[in-house]
């Protein structure tokens, strides 16, 4: 008997049971109340995001497949085509931080190949509180063990990602894993049940009991009691899916399968949903087929199971014994466990008898959607900075300061853990503006950025949301790629609360509008809502993940310095923007003000300058300016450079030093340029009207900044050096 | 000159077998196979080379499942009568584990899993497998692994160095042997070990990820050159 109780341990309001009530012309049992939990969860059906979402600028001359499929794709010419996707995997992350974010890693790669790509790259933007508190510390190792744990194994690259820290993350981390692959753009695969008749295959490893409710968890507030839900995340197996992607991609390379989609989230009650409501057909499938790992299992835990490493393949039915071969070339189960039917319904069978039949439209497509309350928070009228600060007494301290927090600190500790070569196309090593990947048998690479300052988006969410597309495509263009697709994931609190909803809006609209004016598609992407434990809500943290072109790989630029003697030039303009600041933050430990404000048009212009001098070869670096202002990132240009180069430099503009220095305006590039260059650039610029600075030159082992000829900043780049590569490591030391 | 026949052997859990391949294929321009690690065919090939991966996932021991591979009684007979074998990383430990090669792989000294670029020194140049590279000389490879950290016993070292059997070594740029350059904490900072016979080689570092210039660095090529030169 279903009753309140039940109804609500399945996360379903009593209006929902009413609906489901009505849509089938009867009470669920307990198994279709199962199904509808978990298809109806805030996961898997973006009931309160959805209408939002139609914002998003979705179409493009490029776009192959947009939002609705396992990942989008977009065509990079040459016959090929990019299958990107981010995919949160916040909660699981926080409960068992290993085996959380590798099931991420799995989750995602599925997603990928599932269409019919080879995965070549992963990225992952990662939250955590401060370092100061252990438990933080145990989370991050678990979390960057995990990813590596699961990516190395199965061998593609982590090639890049972002970490920030903040306390709002304390506890509720957030793990935002993307990955990309490639495939021939005429031979990508969609989740399908085509052809009535035609046999459902489960391929992959067997079914238990893990990850029962994995999707319900993630739709739900935590509390104290979270550590308990523990069983309900998943183990993953990178070793098993490795087979999986190798005899997947061999079977779709010889044209017998007509659609194919990967058991995520949900399992088997997702894939076998979405596949035949995606092509209007039905789908009988006998759960006594169904390669189980423990005994007595229920049909409730097997639709719900969210064992990892499992695939549903509907076959051509003329085609079933090659299929079955590849898997068992590669040791896999793949078993016919069913059927494409007529009718468009859900029928599942156990131990002779009907154990579910529902229309899959109803399950899919008819979930309750909510336009839900919004509130402008209380919070924005309290986070205004009352009265002037005082400026720093001594600049190089300041300096050092920034360089060693632990956002902007060097991230070697992570990404040495990370296999970032395999596959051989890594052109540039992690820590550049963008990853850089070559695509073999071409000119051309892949860059690909992921970014999201969540401080922004807490004070001011619409331009948060702007800032972060502005900024990764600003990243794209600093190795000189353009952008052609983006992926965003956006990570928010409790959307049943108003100020939540308002934040969502707002980021959503600002994510939109920056979309719009770079011209860029959204191709898919991912809403993670109630990241809340014990009512702290996180801040809204979007990400954006774009993915971009480089015509000529040999022409990409790294943000390092090249030579001594280069001029040091700025591209675009100093502010007088202190708010949200990471020099607020670590130095007055305050996270307030009015944070940079961003122009779209104004930004394109310099992005677009900047493409332009890479393709004509007028620069020798570039390096975005972002967390810690012009100081922080042309220091970088010295760190990041191979003999690291120093550089003096001197600033004119008449504002405050310490937002000269250290605020994080938006619209600038570092770029150094040898000097019989430089007159072509500027002039370039000119006629551009991009306004572009020489500020200085590059050469000498020291970091040398004034202000209208007096001296501020100068210390030995080694110095700087050690301070910013030494502070994670140290952090992590056992002493 | 006659192209070679390479033959690079993909177990399950490879992950370095298509890299491999194309270092050997397309920078170096060598007739190159994939070999099965369920059959017993070596078809006919000049040189084997094992990649780099997780075969088997490396779940019991790095390289112990694979070296019980159908495939590998085959390798090894092809390497007992003088048959050229390089191991690569994951190559490298199903070497250890099939007793072709002396020793044991531990996990890194810092406990965690290492994907950097490192120098290695040519200690012996006088193997089919380094010949081209001069005594001395320095490499810049990447390694990742996370157990690359060799171990043997002490009279087994001293053999290894009695016999000139240790190839490649962790240093710095310079070609200085030291605590921190030798990463992982190998034993005797060795980075690629040869066996007494002087015709299977097993070395942490990935030659294959060093083939290019665009990839930061096209000083793994020399291993290859040197096994073409050596069997042209």
């Amino acid at each position: 008997m279903i009753d309140k109780k039940i109804i609500e341990e399945h996360n379903l309001t009593l209006e929902e049971y009413e609906k489901i009530v009505e849509l089938i012309g009867r009470a669920p049992n307990i198994t279709e109340l199962g199904i509808f939990s978990l298809m109806w969860s805030e996961h898997c059906s973006y009931k309160s995001s959805k209408i939002h979402l139609k914002k998003f600028p979705v179409t493009g001359k490029n776009v192959i497949q947009g939002p609705g499929e396992n990942a989008g794709v977009i065509d990079i010419g040459d016959g090929l085509a990019a299958v990107f996707k981010i995919e949160s995997h916040n909660h699981p992350s926080y409960i068992e931080p290993y085996q959380g974010a590798a099931t991420g890693i799995g989750g995602i790669l599925r997603d990928i190949f599932t269409m019919g790509a080879r995965p070549i790259a992963l990225l992952d933007s990662l939250r955590f509180g401060p370092l100061s508190k252990p438990k933080n510390k145990s989370i991050m190792e678990g979390v960057v063990s995990g990813i590596a744990g699961y990516g190395n194994s199965i061998g593609v690259p982590t090639v890049g990602g972002d970490i920030y820290f903040n306390n709002c993350y304390s506890l509720n981390p957030l793990v935002n894993v993307f990955a990309l692959g490639i495939a021939e753009k005429d031979k990508i695969f969609y989740a399908k049940a085509e052809g009535i008749g035609n046999p459902v295959l489960y391929v992959g490893s067997k079914t238990g009991r893990d990850g029962i409710h994995g999707a319900t968890m993630a739709s739900a507030e935590f509390d104290q009691d979270s550590e308990k839900k523990r069983p309900n995340v998943q183990v993953g197996d990178p070793f098993k899916e490795k087979l999986l992607v190798e005899a997947c991609l061999e079977v779709m390379a010889k044209n017998i399968i007509v659609g194919i989609q990967d058991m995520g989230a949900a399992g088997l009650t997702c894939s076998t949903t979405e596949m035949a409501a995606n092509s209007g057909a039905g789908i009988e499938i006998n759960l006594d087929l169904v390669p189980q790992r423990e005994e007595g299992m229920t049909p409730y835990e097997m639709m719900l199971s969210e064992s990892q490493e499992r695939m549903l393949i509907v076959a051509k039915k003329d085609k079933i014994k090659e299929v079955q071969q590849i898997f068992l070339k590669w040791d896999l189960d793949a078993v016919i466990i069913g059927h494409v039917t007529e009718g468009g319904r859900l029928k599942v069978k156990f131990e002779g008898e009907t154990v579910v039949d529902l229309p899959v439209d109803a399950i899919i497509n008819l979930c309750p959607v909510y336009e839900r309350e919004s509130k402008v928070p209380s919070y924005l009228k309290s986070e205004t900075i009352a009265k002037p600060l005082p400026s720093p007494k001594n600049y190089n301290k300041t300096l050092l300061k920034l360089l060693s927090s632990a956002t902007i600190a060097e991230k070697e500790w992570v990404y040495r853990q990370y296999d970032h070569t395999v596959q051989v196309n890594t052109a540039f090593l992690p820590g550049a503006d963008a990853s850089v990947l070559r695509i073999k048998n071409t000119k051309k690479a892949l860059a690909l950025t992921l970014d999201g300052n969540s401080l922004y988006s807490y004070l001011d969410p619409r331009t948060g949301g702007k800032i972060a597309v502005a900024e990764a495509c600003r990243n794209l263009a600093c190795v000189g790629a353009k952008p052609v697709g983006v992926t965003n994931c956006l990570n928010l609190g409790n959307p049943e609360k108003p100020e939540i909803m308002w934040q969502f809006k707002e980021v959503v609209e600002g994510v939109a509008q920056a979309c719009r004016a770079f011209n860029i598609p959204v191709t898919g992407g991912n809403v993670s809502f109630y990241n809340d434990t014990e009512a702290i809500s996180i801040y809204p943290s979007p990400v954006l993940g774009v993915v971009g072109i480089v015509d000529d790989v040999s022409k990409a630029v790294s943000p390092g310095f090249k030579k001594e003697g280069d001029s040091v030039i700025l591209l675009g303009e100093n502010k007088e923007e202190l708010g949200g600041s990471e020099y607020l933050k670590c130095v007055f430990n305050m996270e307030k003000g009015i944070p940079p404000q961003i122009d779209l048009q104004e930004e394109k212009k310099i992005q677009e300058f900047c493409l332009e001098a890479i393709s004509l070869s007028l620069i020798e670096s570039a390096h975005d300016v972002s967390e810690g202002g012009l100081s922080i990132s042309v220091a970088e240009c010295s760190l990041l450079s191979p003999q690291r180069i120093g550089f003096c430099l001197d600033l004119q503009d008449d504002i405050h030093r310490d937002a000269l220095l250290f605020g994080e305006t938006q619209s600038r590039i570092v770029v150094s340029c040898s000097n019989q260059k430089s007159k072509k650039l500027l002039d370039r610029a000119k006629k551009r009207k991009v306004k572009a600075t020489i500020l200085g030159k590059t050469g000498g082992d020291r970091i040398i900044i004034s202000h209208c000829g007096k001296k501020i900043i100068d210390i030995p780049v080694n110095e700087a050096y050690n301070t910013w590569k030494e502070a994670i490591p140290d952090i992590f030391r056992i002493k | 000159m006659a192209k070679l026949k390479f033959g690079v052997v993909i177990f399950p859990g490879s992950n370095c077998d298509y890299d491999t391949y194309y270092a050997l294929k397309e920078v170096c321009k060598q007739n190159t196979t994939f070999l099965w690690h369920k059959e017993h065919d070596l078809k006919n090939v000049d040189c084997i080379v094992l990649p780099g991966g997780f075969s088997y996932g490396d779940y019991l021991r790095s390289g112990s499942i694979a070296a019980f591979s159908p495939l590998m009684q085959e390798v090894k007979e092809f390497a007992l009568n003088g048959g050229l074998v390089l191991g690569i990383c994951n190559g490298f430990q199903v070497l250890l584990e099939l007793g072709l090669l002396p020793g044991a792989m531990l996990r890194n000294k810092n406990l965690k899993f290492l994907c950097q670029f490192v120098y290695i020194r040519v200690d012996n140049n006088k193997t089919p497998f380094s010949h081209r590279a001069k005594t001395g000389q320095v490499l810049k490879i990447p390694i990742a692994h996370f157990d690359g950290n060799y171990f043997a016993r002490p009279e087994t070292v001293q053999e290894i160095k009695n016999n000139s059997q240790i190839v490649f070594r962790y240093s710095d740029a310079e070609g200085q042997i030291s605590d921190e350059a030798n990463v992982n904490g190998s034993v005797e900072s060795i980075a690629g070990l040869i066996n007494k016979a002087g015709n299977v080689m097993g070395m942490m570092p990935h030659p294959e990820r060093a083939s290019e210039l665009l990839l930061s660095s096209e000083d793994g090529r020399i291993i290859f050159e040197s096994i073409i030169a050596n069997l042209s």
